[in-house]
């Protein structure tokens, strides 16, 4: 947090450059079926072959359809947040192919046959003693070392014959330009231009929501994604791909392939409450900043995506039957709102999901609504309003804490959840009410 | 901001204060009063309908806050002692109106609300005499109405011209309480865990005082403070201002 | 698969999405500095991220660069021998004897062992520079192709002080990128590096360990 501060050290410069990403990213919105186009014919124009997935299944199927056509079985992967929504890993596997991490987070999590609990450090919550023993135990050849420097030569080292021997390499996209028809990546490590340049062939990955219109769209978010990601001001390498090796090349892929994911965003875009949710450009910073990811951490989330920015697309994706709960796992303190660089209104959209998942109504878009509700707080609520729109009642109720107050003590439900870390809150001996009356004060 | 000073303004107490923290609230009128601005109380309020717009409950809160509407009809400032419950009435209410008949109604209410910090010190120009002996405090900025209000500099303006208040910031002055309204309940550990990296920061800085223009985390701080037997108490900024400076 | 692209576009054009506010560029392109202070700048940016420099005039470089790789103890270099200061380079190894020159004059396919086990160090030219962020533009070519800058684990960088930008907007206005790009072209800002084992930064991982800059 401290250093993603430091990055942006002039509010005015920051409220400046947020506004410019905002209006990129909600202009990639409001023309989207039309950039997405002009991104599929500039890309083939240059070479690359597009495909289009609906769902998960489709683009697995399509990724090993590309996988067979040249008998590839062994392949290294760039990092890759859509490859996760995929499962593509395990989908691999059950099919025989190897599908080797490459990202040193990302490598050490496989490793241990784990998730990623950050989509941008995705071995944050390992210890680097754990990570020495699981080096030690799956590496042949490899000591037990806890020093940074000498675990990284060792994957460093695994990872070079890796990239040499890959049949093919997978990547996500950044950002996507229909301008141009160009695939950038961003990195620190050099594990993606290996994965992307070496390997005969290369098929690139994102969700139909990574296009920005121009070129010159790329810089102000490249500035605000590294800055929030990492808290540096650029990444090592910007990877800008634009079609497989060209005439009188001496290396890079001979084939490049880009499938374009669905799974569920059109159905956001089709929302106006909810498609800012779509303006993401997966920094980061939004979990960095948020009191509830920082004390439990990604995996407590279960999903793909964690965090605030976790929160709205899971359900969105999954739907609200599944993950009804997830929208609430949240104080709606705002400190999301606060830091993303493309002002998505995080905490609005997860009211709003709150909303559509307590009731079905007709005018409620988003998947599986009404999936969360409960008949218990429907009546909780029910009482709630009898409570507050009628002053009389409201009295009643008031009148009733004064006196049920001794005994509330924190015997069950949220009472006794309330009184885990805090005593019961004590009704005053006169309210405000009464005080207003005794003054005298104009009641209109 | 308005530019002037009103004749009167109406008062909307919120619940939290009405039921747990009454004397925030006249502490709250009483400042404005000394101010010579006229404080008109409607004696049906209740509460601004956060906690059931914030579950997603949209239509019962929309019944309720029909009801306050109401109860406020004249064109004077509504000015509300809560930075959470400003926020609800000022931004959410045009919202949860939207496409209704009372949207409009809904816009221009929402343009009259103001937080009782901000009204003091934007609006009313006020100055304090420090009449209380020496003390230190410290201050917990509230999420709402430093993010959906702009709250930061206002309090800290109005305790600054007390001139026997230290003020001790806190290390983590701007992260949340736990509270949430429902979160609290729902996810108790989590909750716990955050107002108790609350309470620790607040006893770090050795004020007897924890301050907030935010009744709902003053319940959660101190309720949480007082578990722990810990000696620091909670207080409205609404009530301390007034107390540090009403004639003896 | 043209019935999930007519499907997936079809439902994102029955949509009628808002109008997004105009993009205001000027916070970015206010950024910009005098020619001594574009070096300074980037200078100072890439060696925080451990770049490392050599100083050189046009004339000195070829002989700079020779001297440097001898005693960093390469013996064996990559580099483009279709380029002009890829030729000068290979001229002032001739003369003295070392390092090896290897010239990647061939497709992959017929270097690829040499490449990643037998080279020491890559050199390349570099097209451009951005003083903002301290980075270099490299644009593959026939001549230069990409994995010189990318397997060898010392990449050494042939870079002329004028051709130094104010920022990544401006070489790409500047210079007409919009207009069409190479298969690929690469920004470079330093060794290769992550913070991945216990947000401890450790350089050399996948790419090249060290980045020497020559300035002419």
């Amino acid at each position: 947090m401290a250093k993603r501060a430091a990055q942006f050290p002039d509010p005015a410069e920051w409220d400046a450059l947020r506004a410019l990403a905002a209006s990129i990213r909600a202009r990639t919105l409001s023309k989207l079926p039309a950039l997405l186009e002009a991104l599929e014919a500039r890309c083939s124009a240059n070479g690359i072959r597009v495909h289009w997935a609906e769902t998960v299944d489709d683009a697995n199927q399509i990724v090993l359809g590309i996988l067979r056509a040249h008998g590839a079985t062994r392949l290294v992967k760039g990092k890759s947040m859509v490859s996760e929504e995929m499962h593509l890993n395990d989908f691999l596997e059950e099919n025989g192919v190897e599908s080797l991490e490459s990202d040193l987070g990302e490598y050490i999590i496989q490793l241990d046959g784990e998730t990623p609990s950050h989509i941008i450090m995705p071995a944050i919550h390992k210890s680097r003693q754990q990570i020495a023993r699981l080096f030690g135990e799956k590496i042949r050849g490899a000591e037990y070392t806890e020093d940074v420097d000498a675990l990284t030569a060792t994957a460093r080292r695994v990872l070079r014959r890796k990239f040499f021997e890959a049949e093919a390499g997978i990547s996500g996209v950044n950002i996507a330009v229909a301008e141009t028809g160009t695939l950038l990546l961003v990195e620190n490590e050099g594990n993606g231009r290996m994965s992307t340049h070496v390997p005969p062939v290369h098929i690139a990955l994102m969700g139909i929501e990574k296009v920005v219109e121009k070129l010159e769209d790329v810089a102000p978010i490249l500035t605000v994604l590294t800055r929030s990601a990492t808290g540096q001001p650029v990444s090592t390498y910007l990877n800008l791909i634009g079609g497989p090796r060209g005439p009188g090349e001496k290396d890079g892929p001979a084939e490049v392939h880009l499938v374009i994911l669905d799974n569920g965003r059109s159905r956001i875009f089709a929302d106006e409450e909810v498609a800012a949710t779509l303006r993401c450009i997966r920094c980061g910073a939004c979990m960095n900043h948020c009191p509830v990811y920082t004390r439990v951490g990604g995996h407590a989330y279960e999903a793909v995506y964690p965090g605030p920015i976790g929160s709205i697309l899971t359900p969105q994706t999954e739907g609200l039957a599944g993950r009804h709960d997830l929208p609430h796992a949240s104080s709606l303190c705002h400190a999301c709102v606060e830091v993303c660089p493309v002002k998505i209104p995080i905490t609005q959209i997860l009211v709003t999901l709150r909303k559509e998942s307590a009731r079905a109504a007709p005018e409620f878009k988003v998947k599986g609504a009404g999936g969360g509700r409960d008949r218990l707080e429907d009546l909780a609520w029910a009482g709630w309003r009898m409570a507050h729109v009628s002053p009389l009642l409201y009295k009643a109720m008031g009148l009733s804490l004064r006196v049920l107050g001794p005994f509330l003590k924190g015997g069950a439900g949220p009472l006794r959840a309330w009184t885990q870390a805090r005593t019961m809150p004590r009704r005053a001996p006169r309210t405000l009410h009464d005080f207003a009356r005794e003054k005298g004060l104009p009641d209109a | 901001m308005t530019a002037g000073k009103p004749e009167a303004v109406y008062f909307f107490g919120t619940c939290v204060v009405d039921l747990f923290f009454p004397e925030a609230g006249l502490g709250g009128i009483e400042l404005l009063q000394r101010e010579g601005v006229r404080v008109v109380f409607p004696r049906g309020q209740t509460c601004c309908a956060q906690p059931a717009f914030n579950c997603g409950y949209h239509e019962e809160a929309r019944a309720v806050a029909r009801a306050q509407m109401a109860l406020f009809p004249k064109p004077l400032p509504v000015v509300v002692p809560s930075g959470s419950c400003a926020g609800m009435m000022k931004h959410h209410y045009p919202d949860l109106f939207e496409g209704t008949p009372e949207h409009a109604m809904a816009v221009a209410f929402a343009s009259r609300v103001h937080e009782l910090t901000q009204f003091l010190v934007d609006v009313l120009g006020v100055r304090l005499t420090d009449r209380g002996g020496k003390t230190t405090v410290t201050w917990h900025s509230s999420c709402h109405g430093l993010r959906e209000m702009g709250l930061e500099t206002e309090p800290k303006a109005l305790l600054a011209q007390l001139s026997n208040v230290t003020v001790v910031p806190l290390e983590r002055e701007r992260e949340c309480c736990g509270f949430g309204g429902t979160f609290s309940v729902r996810y108790p550990d989590i909750s716990a865990a955050m107002v108790a990296d609350k309470i620790a920061d607040v006893a770090s800085t050795g004020a007897p005082t924890v301050l907030s223009a935010d009744a709902a985390c003053l319940l959660n701080i101190g309720g949480a403070l007082e578990k722990a037997g810990a000696a620091a108490r909670p207080m409205h900024l609404a009530e301390f201002l007034w107390q540090r400076t009403r004639e003896r | 698969m043209p019935d999930a692209r007519e499907r997936i576009l079809g439902r994102l054009r029955a949509v009628k999405p808002s109008a997004a506010p105009a993009s205001d560029f000027s916070v970015v392109e206010a950024k910009t500095w005098s020619p001594a202070a574009r070096l300074e700048r980037l200078r100072a940016a890439m060696v925080a991220v451990r770049t490392e420099f050599l100083d050189a005039t046009a004339e000195s470089w070829p002989e700079t660069v020779r001297a440097f790789l001898v005693t960093q103890g390469a013996r064996r270099v990559a580099y483009g021998p279709g380029t002009a200061a890829g030729r000068l380079l290979a001229a002032a190894c001739a003369r003295a004897g070392a390092p090896a020159l290897v010239p990647y004059d061939r497709p992959v396919e017929a270097l690829k062992t040499t490449l990643f086990d037998d080279v020491d160090a890559g050199f390349t030219t570099v097209r451009s520079a951005i003083a903002d962020t301290g980075t270099l533009v490299l644009w593959p070519s026939p001549e230069e192709p990409r994995l010189l800058s990318l397997v060898p684990p010392l990449h050494v960088a042939l870079l002329s002080a004028a051709t130094i930008r104010d920022t990544l907007l401006s070489v790409l206005r500047d210079e007409g990128w919009a207009r069409g790009l190479p298969p690929n072209v690469v920004l470079v800002s330093g060794p290769s590096k992550t913070a991945d084992i216990e947000q401890t930064l450790a350089y050399g991982v996948h790419g090249p360990k060290r980045l020497v800059v020559v300035l002419v």
